[in-house]
């Protein structure tokens, strides 16, 4: 079990509110930067899904989130096999039954988890831009935000198997995860990958041409969202550290100078790299490379050295730019936030840096291994799983809006009315009566 | 959909591995098996990818 969540003092409390009053800049963040990497004939769409997304994610939550996810030294139901417990789901009552609300550590962990959840429940909006019906999405959201995501977070975060890897099979401290690299950030990019293979690609993205650059419709929103996402992000790396990994408040400095230095680190590893390759720095690129390198640091922000940290975000920025055109131009997955670069390779990063770089006070034997068994679950059941859940609920209720939607826009064809409607006119926004 | 459903079996495949060398296992072998059944993963990732690629290459 992740230690020293137990014994909370008010002041440590006190602080890790401050720490979880940050977290909503992220979700904000993300939000801004999905929206202007999309089209701007669904930016209006894409910020409402925004808001209907963290309702849903924060409802599916409230309802039945946590009593899967549970935490740490809280009832859960364990299987005993091959002479160890594997913890494998909480067993909390529905709607905070049995949750005081008060300053109790649990309780501090299901106000972060509600932000959170909805952070993991707006990276899919990337990948599914311009062409993901709202109520699809809403709905999609639902089966993470309630079933998924706190099956996995209740395995990392909640006492669950993986983070008892350390006490019941010697691997280390066990499968660790300060920030939320794989309960929100690996868990949201996989999902984003499983929504972009069945909603398909854009309208005239792959053509026998070859593939067409649709870039995002406003620079400056992406590179506005990055910076908002940045507090937002200190905000859950600290409390996370406090929370799940049993960081005490004088280890915030550090959590909170490796996550910025290796965001900053992550959008030059980017700009230099598309400066290399296409002759020019490229800003949604940079963006892409921030986020993913903030990704990574919340797999690893409270193990390592700024220096490490920083090496990280170097190479996290660079991974990104490389998977966001390899996805594009080599495996036709189109995704125009970049969110499976993004999050889940810049998170599923961070937790092998997490097992690679660690300080040695933080990586007794077999962390590198626990980090593996964390990985390999993330690839080999959250992605199943996702895509699972996407493909039933495509069957039951198409998540692609029509080819007349797409061609009109989302915001026209399922909202009524464009973002911008006094000073971009698109032609091709209008049906032709 | 043969590949679609291979992919998915390789993914579920891969992990049971996993879980079995860390259940069974208590040595450098376990090493040894974690790293394999991430290999499987990759490769039912890889035919995921190639499942979702075919259609495209035909409509093109």
């Amino acid at each position: 079990m992740n230690g020293g969540a137990s014994d909370f003092s008010a002041a440590a409390a006190a602080v890790v509110s401050l720490c979880i009053l940050l977290a909503p800049l992220a979700l904000t963040g993300l939000a801004i930067a999905n929206a202007g990497l999309g089209r701007s004939r669904s930016a209006s769409h894409a910020m409402l899904s925004a808001l209907c997304v963290i309702g849903i994610a924060s409802l599916a939550w409230f309802v039945c989130g946590f009593a899967l996810q549970g935490y740490p030294g809280r009832p859960a139901h364990s299987l005993a096999a091959a002479g160890a417990q594997w913890n494998w789901i909480a067993a909390e009552p529905l709607f905070f039954g049995a949750l005081p609300l008060d300053g109790s550590p649990a309780a501090l962990a299901a106000w972060l988890q509600i932000f959170s959840v909805g952070l993991a429940a707006l990276i899919p909006l990337g990948a599914g831009a311009d062409r993901w019906r709202l109520g699809a999405a809403c709905v999609s959201t639902a089966l993470l935000a309630g079933w998924t995501y706190p099956l996995f977070a209740h395995w990392v975060w909640g006492g669950g198997w993986l983070a008892q890897l350390g006490a019941q099979h010697g691997l280390g401290r066990g499968f660790q995860d300060p920030g939320g690299a794989s309960s929100i950030q690996a868990v949201g990019g996989l999902t984003a990958l499983a929504v972009a293979w069945i909603v398909g690609p854009r309208r005239g993205k792959f053509s026998a041409e070859g593939t067409a650059a649709i870039p995002g419709h406003n620079a400056v929103l992406v590179a506005f969202g990055a910076l908002l996402a940045l507090p937002g992000w200190i905000g859950i790396n600290a409390a996370g550290s406090m929370l799940f990994a049993g960081a005490v408040p004088g280890a915030l400095p550090l959590v909170a100078i490796n996550t910025t230095l290796a965001a900053g680190m992550g959008a030059l590893a980017a700009a230099a790299m598309t400066r290399v390759r296409f002759g020019r720095p490229d800003a949604s690129l940079c963006a892409n490379g921030w986020f993913g390198a903030l990704a990574a640091s919340s797999g690893c922000c409270l193990f390592v050295a700024p220096a490490a940290a920083a090496l990280i975000g170097l190479v996290a920025g660079a991974l990104v730019a490389y998977s966001v055109e390899l996805l594009d131009l080599r495996l036709g997955v189109d995704d125009p936030g970049g969110s499976i670069s993004q999050h889940a390779v810049g998170g599923i990063w961070g937790l092998l840096a997490g097992g690679l770089f660690a300080r040695a006070a933080w990586a007794p034997a077999g962390q590198f291994l626990a980090q593996l068994a964390g990985i390999a679950t993330l690839l080999g059941f959250v992605l199943p799983v996702s895509y699972g859940l996407n493909l039933l609920l495509n069957r039951v209720y198409a998540q692609r809006v029509s080819a007349e939607g797409e061609w009109q826009g989302l915001d026209l064809y399922e909202l009524g009315a464009g973002a911008y409607p006094e000073f971009v006119i698109h032609r091709e926004d209008f049906p032709q009566r | 959909m043969l590949l679609k459903t291979g992919g998915v079996f390789f993914l579920l495949s891969g992990w049971a591995i996993v879980l079995a060398a860390l259940a069974l296992l208590r040595s450098a072998a376990q090493g040894g098996f974690v790293a394999a059944g991430l290999a499987v993963e990759l490769g039912g990732l890889g035919m995921l990818v190639r499942a979702h690629m075919a259609p495209r290459a035909r409509g093109r």
